[in-house]
């Protein structure tokens, strides 16, 4: 694994000129086109956007599912444009956990089997396995529906099991994308809390693409912003509602 | 992933669309049960046949006979044997010569003779020939009604089921179904026969003979010899008790089993029979010591015979084995199971392309999922693996239920052919075998055909892109 100079905190991303290109057809489509950012390890970070911002493809990119075109992504001092693809399967499982706009849990399988699936491909022990799902389910409210299948659960339900299951491998870098697009603002919020929690209790740094510019700035620490691939804005914000209650607990 | 793991989640999967993949290792199935029907009828049949062969001693006996004797000969012999007159004669000496040769388990006599025998006071003219003891255990008896002879001296006789009919004055009519060897054996077992033969006597004046060398070079032909003969032919009488009709066809085997009277060996030869050979081998060898027309040695394994033909040859005779034949059978069996192993796994062919087909089907149903497992952290190698334990669970199942199919269908057929053999009054025979490893072969082929058709499904779904799978719906 190659290490970038400078070798920044743990849990910390960088991405430098980073672009990805796709060709359709004879256009060529310039999804993210030179965004240099740095995330420090613990921040909450909204990537807010339009659609077709490319905001999603700098998260696919910082997840290492997607390879960038040119530029680098730097976290945890690996550049992740020269890890193999093995390496960065390594890297997907141990250092990131992500939640998606639609769940994605596996329909056939039990709330508990998806939690414990990234388990099964770390190879950890099966008794093990069931006890730590178990305590991630507990940790979201669903112990008592680990035995459902996802189709048996409401959407926050399952957004909350696809949190157990980023959660599992106890990784330092949490990435959402859209996780409260498909939920009503009620359990929206729901999911909003339990991310801010990670963040706080657990000590993971956030990344959160939405284009809800309310949402980030009633969470995010740090909101970016995109538009067609460039970044064209990067403030700092002040959490709004629950922002003086939680500087209350913190202190 | 581990084993378990991958076990696991790959039954799960296949679970999740039953009917297919139900549907596929059916296919499978009936792949595999066609190559271990096909594979254990050509085993069952070539095991038949060298047991057969086997028993018969066709494959450890080496027929041996004197250059002399030229009517004895095949061609090929004629051809690169030494040439007539130098070869030795075939006489108690050389037989007991033979007889120590390694490998070898007895050298016998073939003696043959026609004569005229009498049942119920009607005479009938055969062929006559002496059986060793150790024909006892021979397959050509299996089918025989009565008993083998009570001891190798005794007075009794085996008949060819076709004279007991000729005994019994039925002869066979054109199109009619053979009649049963139990129906001709009833009313002649325990019968007497009256063998009235030639004896060939020594007469007193006889020493002349005697002083031929044993080992003559001389190139003395037979009307040279007949000058020195010196012995008398007496006419005799033996009666022979009927102990066994045998259901042999008297043409199909060579060697002594080419007659239609069988004597025991030891018997015969106290009877000294004239034999053809006697006119013309007399003048050449001591007297009192029998010479033989062939004698046929029985080797200890089929392995062996070569050696002990060549040598016997080296003693000056020639030989005869039908280990050329044995040879051009055992290929012709190989090229057999080539064949039959070709056409039962054309079935498993089209079943590796069902699989490839399912999974192909799966890959496209399970896109999402692929995409998601890669995002969670699984690795090209793991779904890889996962696609392949799939596959391999598929074949190993097809496997199972295959050998199970393939072996009732076997069971069935051979049940089927001896009830039809029997109908036709034929003894039933095992023509079918399952040997352990044709399961093990079969069930690992199956599980291999799987991984190889899983190849191009698995390397597939690897390679999907995650970003691109996670965006299907």
């Amino acid at each position: 694994m190659s290490t970038a100079p400078g070798n920044p905190p743990n849990g910390a991303i960088a991405t430098e000129n980073l672009c990805r290109h796709y060709r359709m057809g004879e256009t060529l489509i310039r999804a993210v086109d030179g965004v240099s950012l740095e995330v420090r390890a613990g921040e909450f970070v909204a990537l807010l956007g339009s659609s077709g911002s490319g905001k999603s493809s700098v998260l696919n990119l910082i997840a290492g599912l997607d390879r960038p075109t040119s530029g680098s992504v730097v976290v945890q001092g690996k550049d992740l444009a020269r890890l193999s693809r093995e390496e960065l399967a390594k890297y997907r499982l141990h250092v990131v956990g992500m939640v998606f706009q639609s769940f994605n849990l596996i329909a056939s399988m039990t709330l508990a089997e998806n939690v414990e699936l990234p388990l099964r491909f770390a190879e950890v022990d099966r008794g093990k396995r069931a006890s730590l799902a178990q305590a991630a389910l507990e940790r979201v409210g669903l112990k008592a529906r680990m035995n459902h299948r996802p189709s048996e659960l409401s959407g926050g339900e399952q957004q909350r099991a696809a949190l157990a299951r980023a959660l599992i491998n106890r990784p330092q870098l949490l990435l959402a994308d859209e996780p409260t697009g498909n939920l009503d603002s009620h359990t929206g919020t729901e999911i909003m809390d339990l991310l801010r929690e990670f963040n706080e209790r657990l000590g993971m740094t956030v990344v959160m693409v939405t284009h809800e510019r309310a949402l980030a700035e009633r969470y995010a620490r740090r909101m970016i912003f995109l538009a067609d691939g460039k970044l064209i804005d990067d403030r700092v914000n002040v959490p709004t509602t629950a922002a003086a209650e939680v500087s209350g607990v913190q202190r | 992933m581990k084993i378990p793991d991958l076990t696991e989640l790959a039954l799960r999967n296949l679970r999740e669309s039953l009917l297919r993949n139900s549907l596929t290792t059916i296919g499978i199935s009936v792949g595999v049960a066609s190559l271990v029907a096909m594979l254990s009828l050509g085993i069952g049949l070539q095991q038949m046949a060298s047991r057969r062969l086997g028993k018969s001693g066709l494959f450890d006996t080496v027929i041996v006979s004197s250059r002399r004797d030229l009517r004895s000969m095949g061609r090929e012999e004629e051809r690169n044997g030494p040439a007539p007159g130098e070869s030795r004669i075939l006489d108690e000496a050389a037989r007991q010569e033979i007889e120590r040769l390694p490998n070898v388990l007895e050298a016998y006599p073939d003696i043959r003779f026609i004569t005229e025998l009498r049942y119920e006071d009607m005479p009938h003219l055969t062929t006559v020939s002496a059986m060793p003891a150790s024909y006892k255990s021979n397959d050509a008896f299996d089918g025989m009604q009565g008993s083998y002879f009570s001891s190798d001296t005794a007075p009794e006789a085996i008949l060819q089921k076709s004279f007991a009919e000729e005994l019994l004055g039925k002869t066979p009519k054109l199109g009619a179904p053979d009649p049963n060897v139990a129906d001709l054996a009833a009313p002649l077992l325990g019968k007497e026969l009256v063998m009235r033969y030639a004896q060939r006597e020594t007469t007193s004046s006889s020493q002349a003979a005697s002083a031929s060398p044993l080992s003559s070079p001389s190139s003395s032909s037979a009307a040279e010899g007949l000058a020195g003969a010196a012995y008398s032919v007496v006419s005799r009488e033996q009666k022979l008790k009927i102990v066994g009709v045998s259901d042999l066809d008297p043409e199909s085997m060579r060697g002594p089993t080419r007659a239609k009277v069988f004597l025991p060996l030891k018997l015969a030869e106290s009877l000294h029979v004239m034999q053809p050979t006697d006119l013309r081998e007399v003048s050449r060898a001591a007297s009192d010591q029998p010479v033989y027309s062939s004698v046929s040695v029985r080797v200890t394994k089929p392995s062996q015979v070569q050696k002990v033909e060549d040598a016997i040859k080296k003693m000056g005779f020639t030989t005869f084995s039908i280990l050329d034949a044995s040879r051009s059978i055992q290929t012709f069996f190989r090229v057999l199971d080539v064949f039959l192993g070709i056409f039962g796994s054309l079935a498993l062919a089209v079943a590796s392309i069902g699989i490839v087909n399912t999974l192909v089907m799966a890959i496209l149903e399970r896109r999402r999922e692929i995409g998601i497992m890669k995002a969670i952290g699984a690795s090209d190698s793991d779904v890889k693996k996962l696609f392949f334990a799939e596959a391999g669970a598929m074949g190993i199942l097809g496997g199972l239920v295959g050998v199970a199919l393939g072996w009732g269908i076997g069971r069935l057929i051979n049940a089927g052919t001896n009830v039809y053999l029997r109908s036709q009054s034929l003894p039933a025979d095992n023509f079918w075998a399952v040997p352990w490893w044709l399961v093990v072969f079969a069930i690992c082929f199956a599980f291999l055909v799987s991984l190889i058709s899983g190849l191009y499904p698995a390397g597939r779904a690897a390679r999907l892109d995650p970003v691109q799978a996670l965006r299907y719906e």
